[in-house]
């Protein structure tokens, strides 16, 4: 921990970025985002099991671009939601570093992007053992049990949007449920709203979606988000072959085709 | 009781399958009536929160329809549909609701009595199904939407 804060210090009084985005102790000693400008402010910053949230989450807010170039603390997750950001052409290369946290304890900055997708290159983005596990169990119960599960589930729902503010992915400066004329989604939370935001928001991420499950971990009513994200990513991966968050500059799953896509539902 | 006569949505491409539902028309040949055509300007164009649109507002089945691979007016919009449909149908399933009820299809402009015969087909298919009660049911107590 202490050559992350070192690091964080160095980097500031460098002038080298202008914000530290980390982690630090919020209530409870649950690790919370910090943003750190000043090198004597850099002892805030923390790292443990703990440290989950995808941090480039901030780099699409306005308030936090204001900032100047940021140093982000980063897990895999985030270093693919960089690059996923990154192929969509919303953080340049001087937006930001990245600042590994390897486990015997040391700093690695990935000071490019080109950088970052060295690193990512070494993880495997593939769901784990137990994800594609649980996946099955639900893609395995029957239409109506399914049906079920989901409109529970889904009743749930307060339409707050926090699996919205917290996902990196979600930056549309306006969204389509707050876009009235036409109302796509109603808005009340109430259960045809409900399935039309959560289809929604899975859809629009699909192909993108880096599986960070921030979304579900944000979600008050704890809504099982990650498995549509999760149903999605592993269906673009058996239809397109294609991993979101892999490289800088890449064809978007579902911005580009393939002339031999294949299917057998369409007569 | 009468027979349920099932609401179907066909959501087509102006190109091929409007100009090939016209020549089953003007070619005199039947077809079940109970389809409702609404013209796009191309497959890519239909966006999948239109099919849910579709049947919260009563559809019981519903048919996208656009021009046959490599023949698309705009060269590429039907293959960005394909790969939207194919993630779009699997969400659907996962989330289950039954994809039977959203048949997809290439019909050309010369395919008149294909269009004639997808509409029978997915009318037989709808009315085995029923009515969308589950679908419908979801819009209770929602004054607008």
């Amino acid at each position: 921990m202490d050559a992350l804060k070192n690091k964080a210090r160095e980097l500031l009084a460098a002038k080298t970025v202008q914000v530290v985005i980390g982690y630090g102790r919020g209530s409870g000693g649950a690790a919370r985002a910090v943003f750190v400008r000043e090198a004597s402010k850099a002892d805030t910053l923390v790292f443990d099991d703990g440290c989950r949230q995808n941090l480039a989450v901030y780099l699409m807010k306005p308030e936090v671009r204001k900032l100047g170039k940021a140093a982000l603390v980063a897990i895999p997750s985030t270093l693919r939601a960089v690059l996923q950001l990154a192929a969509e052409n919303q953080v340049g290369e001087h937006d930001l570093l990245a600042l590994v946290v390897t486990p015997a304890g040391e700093v690695v900055q990935l000071a490019t992007l080109q950088a970052i997708e060295a690193h990512v290159a070494s993880l495997d983005p593939d769901l784990s053992t137990a994800e594609k596990e649980e996946l099955k169990k639900y893609e395995a119960l029957s239409l109506e049990q399914r049906r079920q599960f989901w409109q529970e589930q889904f009743s749930r729902c307060l339409k707050c949007y926090a699996c919205r503010a917290a996902c990196p992915l979600c930056y549309c400066s306006r969204c389509t449920v707050e876009c009235n004329q036409p109302q796509w989604i109603p808005v009340p939370a109430h259960d045809l709203g409900n399935l039309e935001w959560n289809v929604m928001r899975a859809m629009h991420l699909a192909g993108r979606c880096v599986n960070c499950g921030d979304c579900h971990r944000a979600c008050p009513v704890g809504i099982p988000l990650y498995l549509l994200n999760q149903k999605l990513i592993s269906d673009v991966f058996a239809n397109f072959n294609f991993r979101s968050g892999m490289a800088v500059k890449t064809d978007n799953a579902m911005s580009t085709f393939k002339p031999n896509d294949s299917e057998d539902f369409i007569r | 009781m009468s027979e349920f006569s099932p609401k179907i949505v066909a959501f087509v491409c102006n190109w091929c399958t409007y100009a090939g539902a016209d020549l089953t028309g003007t070619s005199r040949m039947k077809y079940s009536p109970q389809v409702s055509i609404i013209r796009f300007p191309c497959t890519g164009r239909i966006d999948f929160m239109l099919l849910l649109k579709a049947f919260a507002n009563g559809a019981d089945g519903i048919i996208v329809s656009g021009c046959h691979p490599n023949d698309c007016h705009y060269s590429s919009g039907n293959f960005h549909a394909r790969r939207r449909w194919i993630v779009f149908r699997g969400l659907l399933d996962f989330l289950g609701i039954d994809v039977r009820r959203v048949q997809f299809s290439w019909v050309s402009a010369a395919e008149g009595a294909k269009w004639a015969q997808l509409v029978d087909a997915t009318a037989g298919n709808i009315r085995q199904l029923g009515p969308f009660s589950d679908y419908q049911r979801l819009r209770r107590g929602l004054g607008v939407g």
